[in-house]
């Protein structure tokens, strides 16, 4: 079996249902920005999201009103400053309240490694002496059965549904994407279903240095999306738009201009 | 020259980074100054950013952890768990910068709510991200804040990363492995935790900053080491290349 490649609206429309867990990731590179536009383009609703370093596609999800819950390790606008929306959501429950399931870093990623191995959880050292786990529920104590050492178990992550950005895939939907490569991988693999935008679709794939290649069949759907990583970094094809990042910041501090931007996004 | 109390404050901390240290640097003023510190005194310092790029010599401030100028540089580029499991947490990483929105007496830091009702708090802030475990397993921290009395003090909110907990032998109990937070460098000085007690003292004054306006920013009563010095002016090598870092002009 291969990926079938689609167009995004109907990939966003199959594999994403109101009050599904969606994870679109990307560690500040290859964020799949235009896959998250189009969810908040079909109105769903009641969606937990999933994201270790939510930027501005999820401060803009949750302003739209498509998340009724986030977990994630580090909510910000990278460089600029805070995400005004989820601050909205989560001190004044506006448009709809948010709860929210906060990790760090290492417990995220370890919760997607988990999540991609089969595993019901995962072990690490972290989260000691912090504040975290009295407020998280996913974050317990587990004994070493060797050493007797206390340590810190996650649960996997599975969400309903993986997305994130690549450079490329083959007519087949084998999925090529290198540079800074986040949790990419981890993602696709732990996700029940999966959809991959891509910058451009080709015949063969190149071999690149230290890429990752995703064999189709452990794809749900490709999409042909170029430049659907904007206004984040897609490695070989385009820069970060850092304009458009402080740009959001304006627009989003206020509900009414936020509001106007969501009717142009919404057409 | 003339300066900045910014750029005495980064000046300062890129001095702390020495010879072939591994450092992990985040967005910001501690990219700022690791850069600084990699084209004066320490060429050799490898920098090593969360979003899994070792080694890194940028020809230009990164614009953030994701920027391909960090990945096309770098010894290695690993993805985020293997940045965190394999490198990180099993100490292979010496020096581990971190800021702060609240920071207690202990170096104890808070990145995460503003205000004492998680479930209700006055400003949320992003949250953890890294730094839990850079606080725990880096061999040691560095702390670059600018002092103020909203910033320091005398709890904070949220543990979000420990700093020394509420003193000695605190960071053992835990299981934490690193020496935690041996510096902390802010616009207006730099503290250190005390050998004994492990709370935080005055022990240099940048130029022209009085102990007075130390105090005065600081939410708790701030000890003065009795041997506070005077940090060392930026030298007009340092501030050139720090500029030609930031693009900054000279302050008028």
């Amino acid at each position: 079996m291969t990926a079938r490649i689609v167009s995004l609206a109907e990939a966003v429309a199959e594999l994403v249902h109101d009050g599904d867990t969606v994870a679109l990731e990307g560690f500040t590179h290859l964020i799949p920005v235009a896959a998250g536009h189009e969810i908040i383009r079909q109105r769903r609703r009641g969606l937990t999201l999933v994201r270790m370093t939510p930027d501005i596609v999820y401060d803009q999800l949750i302003g739209a009103g498509c998340a009724a819950k986030l977990i994630f390790s580090w909510a910000g606008n990278p460089g600029v400053g805070s995400l005004h929306r989820f601050r909205d959501a989560v001190q004044h429950a506006w448009p709809v309240p948010l709860e929210i399931e906060e990790h760090s870093h290492a417990g995220m990623a370890n919760r997607y490694v988990a999540g991609a191995s089969g595993l019901p959880f995962a072990v690490m050292r972290g989260y000691s002496g912090t504040d975290l786990p009295a407020h998280t529920a996913t974050v317990a104590p587990i004994q070493c059965p060797f050493t007797g050492e206390m340590l810190t178990a996650v649960p996997a992550l599975n969400p309903d549904v993986g997305i994130v950005h690549a450079q490329r895939a083959d007519r087949r939907g084998n999925v090529q994407f290198w540079g800074i490569t986040g949790v990419h991988k981890e993602v696709v693999l732990a996700s029940a279903r999966s959809l991959v935008t891509v910058e451009e679709i080709v015949d063969e794939l190149t071999p690149m240095p230290g890429a990752v290649v995703l064999p189709g069949w452990a794809v749900t759907r490709v999409a042909l999306v170029p430049g659907g990583a904007h206004p984040s970094y897609a490695m070989g094809f385009s820069e970060r738009d850092n304009d458009h990042y402080q740009a959001w910041d304006a627009i989003s501090r206020d509900r009414d201009t936020f509001g106007q931007w969501l009717t142009e996004v919404l057409g | 020259m003339s300066w900045t109390a910014d750029e005495m404050m980064t000046v300062a901390a890129a001095r702390a980074l020495r010879g072939d240290t591994r450092c992990f640097v985040g967005i910001g003023l501690p990219s700022t100054a690791a850069n600084l510190a990699r084209r004066t005194h320490a060429p050799d310092l490898v920098l090593v950013y969360e979003s899994g790029t070792i080694g890194a010599k940028p020809d230009r401030l990164p614009l953030s952890i994701g920027d391909g100028v960090l990945a096309e540089t770098a010894d290695a580029v690993v993805s985020v768990p293997e940045m965190f499991n394999y490198w990180l947490q099993p100490g292979r990483i010496g020096v581990g910068f971190l800021g702060a929105a609240q920071l207690d007496r202990y170096a104890n830091i808070n990145t995460t709510v503003i205000g004492t009702d998680y479930d209700d708090p006055r400003v949320r802030l992003p949250g953890a991200g890294g730094a839990p475990e850079i606080a725990a397993s880096c061999g040691e921290v560095i702390v670059v804040v600018r002092q103020s009395t909203r910033t320091f003090v005398d709890r904070v909110d949220f543990v979000t990363s420990v700093g020394h907990g509420k003193g000695p032998g605190d960071r053992e109990r835990l299981g934490l492995r690193g020496r935690g937070p041996v510096l902390v460098i802010t616009d207006l000085g730099v503290l250190e935790p005390d050998p004994g007690d492990c709370e935080l003292t005055l022990t240099r004054l940048h130029p022209g900053v009085t102990a007075e306006q130390a105090v005065a920013a600081t939410g708790w009563p701030l000890r003065i080491a009795p041997g506070v010095t005077t940090t060392e002016p930026p030298s007009d090598d340092e501030l050139t290349a720090l500029r030609s870092l930031t693009g900054a002009e000279e302050p008028a």
